[in-house]
Parts: C-alpha cells; structure tokens; sequence
C-alpha cells in the first residue's frame, strides 16, 4: 500500500484531484470576495421571472454567499455537497431550467468541435513543424516560421468574423450561424449528421487555423535543436531510410515538450473556442457563456467554469498519462 | 548592412512596428482630435457605413462615428493594458519560477503544485468569471490586473524550468557557499541568467493581454461604452458590419492586434537566437561569426 502511495499515478490521481478542489473552491470564494452582492441581484432578478420558494433562496445563499448569520463554513460544505449532486440552482437566462440541463445542452457539441478541432490541429501543426524544423533556415521553414507568427497573434473571434464573412455571407458555401438545420431531428440520422458537420466546418477551420501556428512553432523550435544531437547524426551514419531518422529518432524525442506543454495550449486553444461559438451562434457552451454574461446569470456562469474546467482537467490528465506511454525514461522511474 | 540580414532584420522590423504603436498609444488619441478633427465617440460625424473616404479615412461605423478615430483612440487602451498586465504577469511569473525553482524542500513543492495548478485551470474562463463579477468598474486597470493575475502560470513554468537547470551550476553554488544572501544570489547570479526568457516572456504577456482584453470587450464583459480595439468588434458584429460588408470597420482591430503580435514574435526570433546558439539559422555562404548580435540593441 506505501510502495502504491509513492508512484507517479497515484501522484497524478492526486495532483489532479487537488487541482479540480482548487477550482471548485475558487468558484465558492469568488462571489464572496467581490464588491457588489451577487446573490440579492440574482434573487432580484428570480422575483421578477417568478415566486421564489425559501429553498432556492437557501440555494442562492449556499452558492454565492450574502446569506444572514451563516458561517462561510457551513456554506462551504453545504456547497460541497451540492456540487457532488451537480445541483447548481437555476438559470435566470433559462429561467425556470436548472443550471446543470442548460450546461448539458451545450457540453456535447462544444466537446465534439474543440475536441476534434484540437486533434487536427495538433496533427497537422507537428507535421509541419517536422518539416520546417527538419533543415532549419531553408525557405520552406523561413516562410513557414512568419506566416506561422502571424497566424499566431490573430485572435479566434477575429478569424471566425472574417471566415464568416468571406465563406457564409460572401460566399455562400456554408450556414452563417447555428449547430444544425432547425427542421432536423438530432440524433444518429445521415440528415442529422451531414447538416451538423456543414456547420461546423467553419468554427472548427477557425480553430484550426489559429492554434495549428502555435503546435508548428513548438515542434519546428524543437525539431532545430535536435537535428544536431549525436544519436540523430549516428541514425544517419548507420545509413538507415531518411523517413526513419525523421521520424523514429528525431521527431519522437522532439515531440515529448509539445505534448508536456499541453496543458498550456489547450487552456489558450479553449479560450479562443468560447470566443469563437460566440461569433458562430453556436449551440454549445461558449455561446451560452455569452447569454449568461449578457444577461448577468451568475448561477450559469459558475456552472460552466466548473464544466469547463473540470473537463479541461480531464484533457490535462489523459495526455498526462499517455507522456509515460511514449516516454521510457518516466516509466523507468515509476 | 550584411549584419541586418536574416535574424536582425526581423528584430529591428518587430521594434520598430512595437515602437510605432506605443507612439500611437502614447499621442495618437491627441492627433485624432487637433489635427484630424475627429472624434472616436461622436455620432452622426459622417453617414452611415460610408467606405474609406478623404474626410474619413477608414470609412464610418452604422451611426456615422469615424473608424479611424476609434481606432486611434483604440489602440491606447489596447496597448496600456498589454502593458500593465502583461507587466503584473511576467512579475508574478518570475517571482513564482524563481521561487518555486530555487527550493528544493517543502517550500518549492507546495509552490510548483500551486503553479501547476494554476496552469491546468483555462485562464480565459477564469478571466472572464472574474470579469463578470466586477462589470467594467475600476476601468482598463482593473482589467489589466486580471488579466495579469489569472495569466502568469505559463510564464512561470518555464522560469522554474530554467532556475532548476541553473542552480546547481557551479557560479551560482559558489555564491549560495560564500554566504551571499538568498535574496541576491537570485538577482545577482540567477536572474541575469534568465534575462532572454524574461523578455520573451513579457513580449508574449503583451501580446496576450491586448488579445484578452479585446476578447473580454468582445464577449461584452468589459465596459462597451469605452473605446478600444475590443468594443470595436463588439459593436462591429452587435451592429452588423458583417451583414452590410462594412470591411472597413472590423477589419483594422483585428490587423492592429496582429501586427503587435507578429511584431513580437519578431523580436522574440532574435531573443531566442541569442539565447540559444542551436536556433540559429545560417543562410547558405554565410559564416556564424559575420552574425554578431548587439546585446544592447535586443535589450532595448
């Protein structure tokens, strides 16, 4: 049981655990820390759309404080264990829709489009970034390494604006706004389906876009450097295939930072996401983020940084544990 | 002339491109209005979604304010939010890496957890949870301190990276052994050190905070009525310049937040050149040593 205690999974398990503690709790001090009094607001706000009952009241009070004579304790752990039951009150942007259906409805297709998005732009950005970083200093890799900077700094929302102007409006070739067709029944139909991917397109080659820069420019930097170590020079030496030496010697050891620096880039690549939805109209959790901001839903808004972090955690924890799968040298220490 | 080829060439491009837009920042809102005669908030200055013109150079939004003079106006608060919060983020990110890297004991692992935590959680989310929170009170330097207090866990990473690798070289040893106080072995021997990363770092934190800020305006979290690149696009796509083609009013805040970008990226392909001699790329015929990099000119 010690032994167990002391590997590496078990202290990721933990890390992460103590992590997705940290941002519950930050959701539970926030409201309480800020000017303003974010629960009379929200139960003004609960009064005019309907009666509200001593319960929801409590409620409020549980997840945004203000509540009389009550302990910051006492509605620490009654939030707790409101959290564990996924109880978040209800939407006043929805009203009368608990908070945890509305960020239901959008969880799946933010999931699926960010999701999918991210892969291809991982994919494709460390492929290119193989071939620039490969013989540094050529054209391919100098052109490369300023268009890639320039994609870089456009930001996502200004991207999608733009695709949605030259692509939809201009154009016509794709839906200007929404998930799917409205008449469409969602489900695993074709009609669904193919409706569904034609709206997606755009937000997703936005994402792309703009976040396969930043996979290029880590892999190529990385690429650059260990062209020139010994064992690269030696696979060479011994006269193995040219695809080999590229890819089974130096671009699986220069892709190790790429993939231990995910975390970072996936918050930044979901950022940009929330933003790009907005612009889309699209059905998922960055939209209703919008909607809970325009219409000052805090109930809505703690909900999805809950979701979105959580899941974001999750992300974090997968790749985590795929790095020992490609990286020998980790599981030796396990 | 051969010594502002390839790497220098790009770094005097990107400072000359970062000086231009913090002299727009610094006196370009006083020009809009002495010179041109234009305002960023008067309505009906002009028609309605005219184009380009001489009387108004990028054209005017749906209520007849002049683009240009927003977008003058614009870049002030875009650039002094980069500036301060990318300046509380790069603080934040070097106090913590050195810290965290310089301890080996308790101290350092409880604040690597804590930087590592805040790294795993999406900054922008909690950006923007914060943001609408406060809704737009304490003005642009509200902004930049969240912004710089909920983006320093990236900066910090690599800072506790490069204080591992460097103190248990021998220089830094030797001062710890000499008795030499904490305090100034870390900003004396350590810090010097980590000067190119530091500056990459601040570039990026720039960078960032004008792209945070203009997503907050944009997701309407900020103040709308204030001018910047941000509410420009809020108001652009709110007021449907898309629909009616108006290019010319959500076009510039995109390009303005660009160009600062790449600029940096610019400056941040000599800072790494000079940092590590591996990313140096030779041109064909050129010899390394005709490639000398004035330290003074990337420091600036």
């Amino acid at each position: 049981m010690t032994r167990l205690l002391g590997t590496p999974f078990v202290q990721r398990i933990g890390f992460y655990l103590l992590a997705a503690w940290s941002a519950v709790t930050i959701n539970f001090v926030l409201p309480r820390l800020m000017p303003g009094d974010p629960a009379s607001a929200i139960l003004f706000k609960m009064s005019e759309l309907g009666p509200v009952s001593d319960q929801q009241e409590e409620l409020v009070h549980r997840l945004f404080g203000g509540a009389r004579g009550q302990s910051w304790w006492h509605e620490y752990v009654s939030y707790l264990n409101g959290i564990l039951h996924l109880d978040f009150g209800r939407s006043i942007s929805f009203y009368p829709a608990t908070v945890s259906s509305v960020v239901k409805s959008g969880f799946l297709w933010t999931l699926l489009l960010v999701g999918s998005a991210t892969v291809i732009a991982f994919v494709l950005g460390t492929s290119l970034g193989i071939v620039a970083g490969w013989r540094p200093g050529r054209a391919v890799d100098s052109v490369g390494s300023l268009v890639s900077i320039f994609l870089h700094s456009l930001p996502y929302f200004w991207v999608a604006l733009i695709l949605v102007y030259v692509f939809a409006f201009t154009l016509g070739w794709f839906p200007l706004s929404g998930g799917a067709d409205i008449g469409v029944v969602p489900g695993f139909t074709p009609d669904f389906l193919n409706s569904a991917v034609r709206h997606a397109m755009l937000p997703a080659a936005t994402i792309v876009l703009t976040s396969v820069s930043g996979w290029m420019i880590h892999m190529r930097n990385m690429m650059a450097s260990v062209v020139n170590e010994d064992y690269v020079l030696l696979a060479q030496a011994k006269g193995l295939a040219g695809h080999r030496v590229v890819f089974s010697y130096a671009a699986r050891n220069a892709v190790l930072p790429s993939i231990s620096g995910f975390a970072v880039s996936i918050g930044m690549v979901v950022g940009g996401s929330l933003l790009t939805e907005m612009v889309f109209n699209y059905p998922g959790l960055g939209s209703l983020l919008n909607q809970a901001i325009v219409n000052v839903d805090y109930p809505l808004m703690q909900g999805l940084f809950l979701i979105i972090s959580l899941t974001v955690l999750a992300a974090n924890f997968v790749v985590d544990s795929l790095y020992v799968l490609i990286d020998p040298r980790t599981r030796e220490a396990a | 002339m051969k010594r502002l080829m390839g790497g220098d060439r790009k770094v005097t491009v990107g400072l000359v491109i970062l000086a231009v837009m913090l002299l727009i920042a610094l006196v370009g809102p006083v020009l809009v209005s002495l010179v041109l005669g234009q305002s960023p908030t008067k309505l009906h200055a002009g028609p309605a979604l005219a184009g380009p013109s001489a009387d108004h150079w990028l054209g005017t939004t749906s209520s007849g304010v002049d683009v240009f003079a927003q977008f003058i106006t614009g870049t002030r608060v875009s650039v002094f939010v980069g500036l301060v919060g990318g300046t509380i983020s790069t603080f934040l990110a070097v106090l913590f890496g050195l810290v965290s890297g310089y301890h080996t004991g308790r101290t350092g692992a409880a604040l690597t957890g804590f930087v590592n935590i805040f790294l795993v959680i999406p900054g922008l989310p909690l950006l923007l949870l914060i943001a609408s929170y406060t809704r737009g009170r304490g003005g642009w330097a509200a902004v930049a301190l969240i912004i710089g207090l909920t983006s320093w866990a990236g900066g910090a990473r690599v800072k506790r990276a490069q204080t591992l690798s460097l103190r248990n070289r021998d220089f830094v040893a030797a001062a710890r052994y000499s008795g030499d106080k904490q305090s100034r072995v870390l900003f004396m021997e350590v810090v010097p050190h980590l000067a190119p990363v530091i500056a990459s770092t601040f570039l990026f934190a720039v960078v960032g905070s004008i792209a945070a800020e203009a997503g907050l305006d944009f997701i309407g979290a900020g103040n709308t009525n204030t001018v910047s690149w941000g509410t420009m696009l809020y108001w652009a796509q709110s007021q449907g310049a898309l629909q009616s083609g108006a290019w010319w009013w959500f076009l510039p805040p995109g390009l303005g937040i660009a160009l600062v970008g790449t600029a940096a990226g610019l400056v941040n392909f000599g800072i790494d050149e000079l940092s590590d001699p591996r990313r140096r790329t030779l041109r064909a015929g050129s010899r390394p040593k005709r490639r000398k990099v004035r330290r003074t000119e990337v420091a600036a």
